[in-house]
């Protein structure tokens, strides 16, 4: 039921320019949903989002310089878990800190039962999402074909204009 | 799953997108007129559902509360 042609599924055109776990999920929750409800979807990743079309993902994140992020332990008993601890910025540049941000946020995400984002991008193509790597800024940053999941298509910014010129719905993340 | 040729889904648990994932999944198993019968404890389910039911062409038969983070609902493949 899209706008200009109510005989044929909505459009759904994404651009995902981020590559951190926290911005990963955007695309392909949207995506993955918007496919399972029979639209057609196209996901452009471009920049640092291009790292989310390598067959094993490895996005971190961070609360430095990400002042919105609840520093929330995922382990423990309720009260526990539902202290917000203060740390102060300068410890948030300590080694491995990092490292054990990324890992108490996938374990907020397990313990919520989400899906992680690899299977949220299977579930994508096995609904026919189009998953487009961005040729540009492959070449920019040394991307090569061989790098991505196979069933990743490459383009440039002309080709999923075109695309996105008839999605009724179109995102920049 | 099934029950007097009902299909019956458990999605408790499930979080956002799984629930329509699986509902989307299992209506291409039924026949057109095939019923999926589904529990889930998603509080987003009551907005989803029905909007997934509108956008896929397909018919929300019913959608209750039964309990205090438990929905059961009924759809049917209309194509």
């Amino acid at each position: 039921m899209s706008k200009s042609d109510p005989t044929k599924p909505k459009r759904l055109a994404i651009i995902a320019s981020k590559g951190t776990l926290d911005m990963a999920y955007i695309p392909f929750i949207l995506g993955s949903t918007a496919a399972a409800m029979g639209w057609e979807v196209g996901i452009f990743f471009t920049f640092f989002g291009l790292t989310l079309l390598k067959p094993k993902i490895q996005a971190s994140v961070t609360p430095l310089g990400n002042p919105a992020m609840p520093m929330k332990m995922p382990f423990g008993p309720k009260w526990f878990q539902n202290v917000v601890w203060p740390i102060p910025v300068f410890m948030m540049s300590i080694p491995g800190f990092q490292a054990l941000a990324t890992t108490l946020m996938k374990m907020t995400f397990k313990n919520s039962n989400v899906a992680t984002i690899e299977e949220l991008r299977d579930i994508c193509i096995q609904f026919g999402a189009r998953l487009i790597g961005c040729q540009m800024t492959m070449d920019v940053f040394g991307f090569k074909r061989e790098d991505f999941i196979p069933q990743a298509e490459i383009a440039g910014a002309a080709a999923f204009l075109e695309y996105a010129g008839d999605a009724d719905v179109s995102l920049c993340v | 799953m099934s029950s007097e040729g009902k299909t019956v889904l458990d999605l408790k648990g499930l979080l956002c997108p799984m629930p329509v994932v699986k509902i989307s999944l299992a209506m291409k198993t039924v026949p057109v007129g095939g019923i999926v019968e589904a529990t889930a404890s998603d509080p987003g389910v009551v907005a989803d559902i029905p909007a997934w039911a509108r956008s896929s062409g397909n018919e929300l038969v019913s959608l209750e509360k039964v309990g205090d983070r438990e929905f059961r609902f009924l759809v049917k493949r209309l194509k």
